[in-house]
């Protein structure tokens, strides 16, 4: 279980410009949860991601993976626990290195990375197998280099390499959002059946409401650094994609804008 | 005739140091000024280990070793108090200056009646007191072929794949929980060690150590390195290192002959002239010389 106890995070802090984002931050998230996030720009969706992280520090507060405290590790050794897949397709790939390279570098993880030899010949027919079910042809080009992929390709890619060894928490940021439409459609089925089949603990921050509806078992809506929205299960199954957008407007309303 | 063997000597003795320039350069994305100071270092600590008569073969691996410290110096600097990775090289290569001084003793050491790798008693028990030069260019193509090699095997081993990743998109190291910075650490310390040894090797064929050898090597070893990206890469039986050798040698070439006619005194002149064509022909100006400090 994720537990985030009393997040305290405030930006320029100190200064004039200080702005609170968390006050007080709550949240709790069940193993084998799926859990969707919305929300507008600045309501704190991708910092509540980077604090999990580790990739911002927080002000005071804890974060708790099954009763350990992890929220002064640095984001490195966090990631011991977290497979993460961010917005920009190139952040979760090496462009310079082949497919089979990357495959086998992410298939290391939690490993010494010592001298025995970087490709994984024994794993190459488990890559292959893995690679065929996204089908994109991506297994005929093992030894094509990454960065000539286009983005949905990488993206598909990072996804799997994220998911490729064992870990508590899937973390994905926006993970869709610089995808044309046809292919977010499919990277959203393969992270669905991904997340199905390894029965991962997920957190999903997106600005696609019907994604945010469809998928998942558990929906918040954040603003001002608040959860306004929390349903899950049989709760979360009746939600509407109508009854979301009206409390964003009325969120939107209340900023002014 | 003795135009071409000193120009592939030297080209030889500079791809040593070029395949550390690859590593820093290519490879981590870390323009390094420290090699400046390590290429006179491993020859400093290479000119006083053979007055006190060590093993010739011996002093390349100590000036290895003295290159990997001076590496991780500036590695720890730029990761540990997070200085930009240009001035870290800057304060390495500057610190080494004086403790060059330090350990050579003097600004200049003549290796002239001291052991080397290239005339020592071995040699003259097989060749007799006046051994031929190609004997030099045949000890200078194994050490390099030797350097090479082993490069080339780390590269394919999992340490050597993280070495690329950390070059090629430094999150993805983080995201498989191991630490970017002591990455970083461990391949400037190759790099430097490689390019001491160089030094090492550069000092005992010239039989000289000179304080100021070390000025220019990085413009050099950039220049190889670019050189064997832009015309030999292309050729995919090509191995990158062995490009970058070649670049090397090539370079060598050009300023030699570039010297034939400007004579000596215009050595810099021509060594910046020719970096500077040789980035505007390759186009590698466009690659951006990342400040991440």
């Amino acid at each position: 279980m994720l537990e985030l106890k009393h997040i305290h995070k405030y930006y320029n802090s100190g200064t004039i410009n200080e702005m609170c984002l968390f006050d007080d931050f709550n949240m709790n998230i069940e193993d084998g949860q799926f859990v969707a996030v919305v929300g507008s720009n600045g309501s704190g969706k991708t910092t509540l991601l980077n604090l999990i992280c580790g990739s911002i520090d927080l002000d005071s507060g804890s974060v708790l993976i099954d009763g350990k405290d992890i929220g002064r590790e640095k984001e490195f050794k966090r990631n011991q626990y977290i497979g993460r897949v961010y917005q920009n397709p190139a952040m979760g790939t090496c462009p310079n290195m082949t497919i089979a390279e990357n495959m086998s570098l992410a298939d290391n993880k939690g490993k010494m990375y010592g001298l025995r030899p970087g490709k994984n010949k024994a794993r190459m027919e488990f890559y292959r197998e893995s690679l065929k079910q996204l089908g994109l042809g991506l297994e005929d080009k093992m030894n094509v280099k990454v960065g000539v992929l286009s983005g949905g390709q990488r993206q598909a890619m990072a996804l799997l390499m994220s998911t490729m060894t064992p870990i508590r928490f899937l973390i994905l940021d926006e993970h869709t959002a610089a995808l044309d439409p046809k292919t977010a459609e499919l990277i959203m089925e393969l992270t669905d059946k991904i997340v199905r089949e390894k029965n991962l603990t997920t957190i999903m921050v997106t600005h696609n409401l019907r994604y945010a509806v469809e998928y998942g078992n558990r929906l918040v809506m954040m603003h001002q650094g608040k959860a306004v929205i929390d349903s899950a299960g049989a709760e979360k199954s009746t939600i509407q994609i109508d009854h979301i957008l009206e409390k964003f407007n009325e969120i939107s309303i209340e900023c002014g804008n | 005739m003795d135009f071409l063997i000193t120009v592939l000597e030297q080209g030889l003795i500079y791809g040593i140091m070029a395949l550390g320039v690859y590593i820093t350069y290519k490879i981590l994305d870390f323009p390094d000024l420290s090699v400046d100071g390590t290429f006179p270092f491993g020859a400093a600590v290479t000119a006083t280990l053979l007055k006190f008569g060590v093993n010739p073969y011996l002093t390349l691996l100590i000036s290895f070793a003295a290159g990997l410290v001076a590496g991780i110096c500036t590695g720890l600097i730029h990761v540990k108090f997070k200085v930009r990775d240009l001035l870290s090289g800057i304060i390495v290569m500057t610190g080494l200056y004086t403790i060059n001084m330090y350990i050579a003793g003097t600004n200049n050491v003549p290796l002239f009646s001291v052991n080397t790798i290239f005339r020592n008693d071995m040699l003259t028990g097989i060749f007799g007191d006046k051994i031929p030069q190609w004997v030099d260019i045949v000890v200078i193509l194994v050490i390099v072929i030797i350097c090479k090699l082993l490069l080339d095997l780390y590269l394919k081993t999992q340490s050597g794949y993280l070495l690329r990743a950390v070059g090629d998109n430094d999150m993805i190291v983080t995201s498989l929980a191991k630490d970017k910075g002591n990455v970083k650490i461990l391949g400037l310390a190759i790099a430097n060690g490689l390019v001491a040894l160089s030094g090492s090797v550069f000092a005992q064929q010239s039989r000289v150590f000179d304080i100021s050898m070390g000025t220019g090597a990085l413009v050099i070893g950039l220049a190889s390195v670019i050189i064997g990206f832009s015309f030999f890469k292309k050729l995919s039986f090509v191995k990158t290192t062995t490009a970058v050798i070649v670049g090397s040698i090539f370079y060598k070439a050009c300023v030699a002959l570039a010297l034939k006619v400007a004579g000596a005194e215009a050595t810099k002149l021509i060594t910046a002239v020719l970096f500077l064509v040789i980035l505007v022909v390759s186009l590698d100006r466009k690659k951006k010389v990342k400040i991440n400090a």
